[in-house]
């Protein structure tokens, strides 16, 4: 098939050692520690207590009302606290499981996935506790209310050292199709298209085999060229069907649907096998790390430990980043727990970090531009951000940024680009609360105003209706003086005259809007 | 594709905090905001890919002009870099970053390369001092500058020292009396030639000169081109320089150091303002290479239109910055007061950049179009 490209982007050494080895199981840790917000969204809320003995896949905290996702326990043991633990975004509520070292299951009935409505088979996935594996942990669930045409199944990793779906689709090319194929099934796509890197040959032949043995539909298998961020959900949609996926959209505006291959994986264990989400594969790689290769691993187990499972770390090691090397964030000591997110566990050596330059002012070289997939122009939008001018970088779409960090690369000021448009994306979202906050405030005033009005207009008409009501009996009375003279008046009488005066005096009071009501 | 956690919104537990509590770390480690990978470029490096560039042009320069070159390439680097020095001093900058950037030597070797190869040491100084203290720092230095510095100190003496600007030698062949080395550092630091040397007998005018002579005097372009100082399309030695320029040029593309769309749309529009008027009267006007390999036009194509600082940013703003510089180097040298008019179309051009960015920005991903 044809594929478009997107613009910029940057030819990155691939540097995957991990993709090389076989998956390894990593072995149970002494404890688990399983962040309650470990997924975008409102965080899970606890249902266990401490000194509760659990299976693995017992739910221990459900999903809150709204975007969210429920957590479940990754072994068998009991849960010794609920607590606040240091995670890779400061320090969070957590549940700590100690396994029994059985890592008994408690699976949940397995569904036929031909024969069961797609309701049912989303409502597994949600039940299943899976998020976007591919890093961005949105709760899969709300991506797959809608329905489109096509489904985009991302095996584009694109950023060095991550090879964790490189050895899924390898090693169980199979599930991944089926997952495919039942993710498709859900949002009704009649067409499915695995998309994977030009370079992942083993796995592509994987997959055709599992392809052919597997009896399904027809899926296409998309090799893309290994272009950073091609593994962007905008960069691969643009990639492969041309289209850009509009400002402030959603792809299922233009009929597509993108999920990881490790998504679809994981909804597959979940209605074939009734398998909740407990682990996942991580690359742990990096020249920080003795063996670096990928390591099915269960949620909480403690990155430290982890490392330990791919031979501990060389003498070299000099920063662990949980993601890839353009976008990964730094942590500050292993003790944290590997969550639904964490694609790979890098350790990079002293050579292969920024050294400590100080930010020299930008020359406008415009290589940032080049390659920023987001088509901006980055420069003007960190002069704009550091002059404090709200309104140009709304012009300069910062919100269309993806935070890929292209920029931020290749700026030879060594100017933390990426860094300004985290800082001033926050900043902006904070502002938007307070307006939000400050616009309820004013609603509430406008309406207490309102209704203070209205009782006052609601009690001036009725001293009105009540003085026309007294206006009628005062009528009524005089006609029924007039009355008792039976013969039909020739001319208007005296009596119609002050009737009909009484009448108009009524009906003008009834009419007349009291003045305070006019300025409404 | 993974999302960063914002590790840095909220200070994770501290390695100390982490053992109080008894939760087990096995590592410590520094951290830092992505990208972590070191950086694949510097200023320092862009900085010095342009002197690389302009080794061929250099040398060149040498082998037609004679060494002098060279002693005015290091006095004016010595002045641009205490200059240099002096206004981060003054402005309580640090020092060593801005000094090794390397900015300064390029601006330096650029100016040196316009003037005449013997002209006195002020014009140096007085030169660097307008690029560096006035163009550059005064604006607020590296990045900041609205001028092209060494266009700046160019532009400036050619206006306040018009007849040291006209004492450009004739280059190799055509030199009847070649200047030696002694002679030349005599001239270039006491200003005058030693005797018997005589301005009159060294000194040659330009082959653009030579134009606005005798195109003044109705001379056919036929005639005038019979003159000996040209060569097959522009001055004979002047378009071998330009040609190493473009060498340099080619380095610095492939270097992604400057981008196409400048050197492209000077040259361009020089080409494309001039065939009209060659085809109507071609015994008026000169064939359009003539024009392209004459002066500075080469020099400003790939070195100087294209810097960062005082040009566009946008694709197509480097375009219209780029035709812009070759369309007023055209009217100045056909109706200007001065024989190249490449630095002051680049300095109206400065003028004009910022607004050309604001009015040429890309289409971003996602508005319009494919979406």
């Amino acid at each position: 098939m044809a594929l478009s490209r997107f613009h910029g982007g940057l030819r990155l050494p691939p540097q995957k050692p991990a993709a090389a080895a076989a998956v390894v199981p990593c072995p149970l840790p002494p404890e688990l520690v399983l962040p309650l917000a470990q997924h975008a969204g409102l965080a899970a809320e606890p249902c266990v207590v401490p000194g509760q003995v659990v299976l693995r896949g017992d739910t221990v905290a459900r999903a809150a009302a709204g975007l969210s996702a429920p957590v479940h326990a990754s072994s068998s043991g009991v849960v010794r606290a609920i607590e606040s633990r240091p995670l890779a975004g400061g320090d969070g509520p957590c549940i700590v499981i100690e396994p029994d070292g059985r890592d008994t299951w408690n699976r949940l009935p397995p569904l036929a996935w031909r024969d069961a409505e797609p309701a049912a088979l989303r409502e597994r996935v949600r039940e299943a506790g899976i998020v976007g594996l591919g890093g961005a942990a949105f709760p899969s669930p709300a991506k797959l209310a809608a329905s489109v045409a096509t489904l985009i199944v991302n095996g584009a990793e694109c950023e060095p050292h991550i090879a964790c779906d490189e050895g899924l689709m390898r090693e169980r090319a199979g599930d991944v199709l089926h997952g495919a194929a039942l993710l498709a099934r859900i949002v009704g796509a009649g067409r499915v298209v695995v998309a994977i890197e030009e370079r992942m040959l083993e796995a592509r032949a994987a997959l055709a085999t599992a392809l052919r043995e597997s009896g399904l539909e027809p899926i296409e298998i998309v090799p893309v060229p290994t272009i950073y961020p091609e593994g962007g959900e905008r960069q691969l949609i643009r990639v492969l069907t041309g289209r850009e996926v509009p400002a402030g959209g959603l792809p299922r505006d233009i009929g597509v649907l993108c999920h990881n291959v490790a998504t679809a994986y994981a909804a597959w264990r979940a209605v074939a096998h009734g398998e909740a989400l407990t682990s996942r594969i991580v690359s742990v790689t990096g020249a920080g790390v003795r063996a670096p290769r990928n390591v099915e691993t269960r949620l909480g187990t403690p990155i430290g430990f982890l490392v330990g499972a791919a031979g501990g770390y060389t003498g070299d090691a000099a920063r662990l980043v949980v993601g890839g090397p353009m976008m990964g964030a730094a942590l500050p000591h292993d003790a944290v727990p590997i969550v639904k997110g964490a694609n790979a566990v890098l350790v990079l050596g002293a050579d292969d970090i920024r050294a400590q330059a100080p930010e020299l002012p930008c020359i406008r070289c415009g290589e940032c531009s080049r390659v920023c997939p987001a088509q901006l122009m980055p420069q003007e939008l960190y002069a704009a951000i550091r002059a404090g001018d709200d309104t140009e970088v709304r012009a300069l779409s910062l919100d269309a940024c993806i935070e890929c960090g292209c920029c931020a690369y290749v700026c030879p000021s060594q100017i933390p680009l990426v860094d300004a448009y985290r800082q001033a994306k926050r900043a902006f979202a904070e502002q938007r609360a307070d307006r939000a906050r400050a616009d309820h405030a004013r609603e509430r005033f406008h309406a207490r105003t309102a209704r203070l009005e209205r009782e006052a207009a609601e009690r001036v008409e009725r001293v009105a209706a009540r003085r026309e009501a007294l206006a009628q009996e005062q009528a009524a009375k005089a006609a029924a003086e007039a009355a008792p003279e039976p013969e039909p008046p020739k001319t208007m009488g005296k009596s119609d005259v002050l009737a009909a005066i009484a009448r108009a005096k009524a009906k003008k009071a009834a009419q007349g809007k009291p003045p305070e009501g006019d300025t409404e | 594709m993974p999302r960063a956690q914002d590790a840095h919104e909220r200070p994770a537990l501290s390695p100390k905090q982490a053992w109080g509590r008894g939760i087990p770390i096995v590592k410590t480690f520094a951290t830092a905001p992505a990208p972590h990978w070191p950086a694949p470029t510097s200023v320092r490096r862009v900085m010095l890919d342009v002197l690389i560039a302009l080794v061929p042009g250099v040398a060149l320069h040498v082998f037609f002009f004679g060494p002098a070159i060279l002693v005015q390439i290091a006095l004016a680097t010595g002045f641009a870099v205490a200059l240099e020095a002096a206004m981060l001093r003054a402005r309580g900058a640090p020092l060593r970053p801005f000094l090794g950037d390397l900015s300064a030597p390029v601006t330096a070797v650029l100016f040196a390369l316009c003037i005449p190869p013997l002209s006195p040491w002020w014009i140096a100084l007085a030169g660097m001092t307008v690029a560096i203290a006035l163009a550059k720092h005064a604006y607020g230095g590296l990045g900041r500058n609205l001028f092209n510095p060494a266009m700046a100190g160019y532009a400036i003496v050619l206006v306040a020292f018009p007849l040291d600007m006209t004492r450009w030698l004739a280059p190799a062949p055509l030199d009847v009396a070649p200047v030696a080395f002694l002679d030349a550092l005599h001239a270039i630091f006491t200003g005058a030639l030693p005797a018997p040397l005589a301005w009159d007998t060294v000194a040659s005018a330009t082959p653009l000169d030579i134009v606005r002579t005798l195109a003044s005097k109705d001379l056919m372009i036929g005639e005038i081109r019979a003159n000996p100082a040209f060569g097959d399309f522009g001055g004979k030695g002047w378009e071998w320089i330009a040609n190493a320029y473009a060498l340099g040029g080619f380095y610095l593309l492939w270097r992604r150091v400057i981008h196409w769309q400048v050197p492209v749309a000077v040259i361009g529009s020089v080409v494309a303002l001039s065939v009209p008027f060659w085809l109507a009267d071609a015994d008026r006007h000169p064939f359009p290479l003539q024009h392209v390999f004459s002066g500075g036009l080469v020099l400003a194509a790939f070195f100087i239109a294209t810097d960062p600082v005082t040009g566009c940013a946008t694709p197509r703003g480097r375009l219209a910055f780029g035709a812009g510089v070759g369309v007023l180097t055209l009217v100045i040298r056909r109706w200007g007061a001065y024989p190249d008019g490449v630095a002051f179309a680049v300095l109206i051009m400065n003028c004009a950049a910022p607004l050309i960015d604001r009015y040429t920005r890309p289409r971003v991903f996602g508005h319009g179009r494919h979406a």
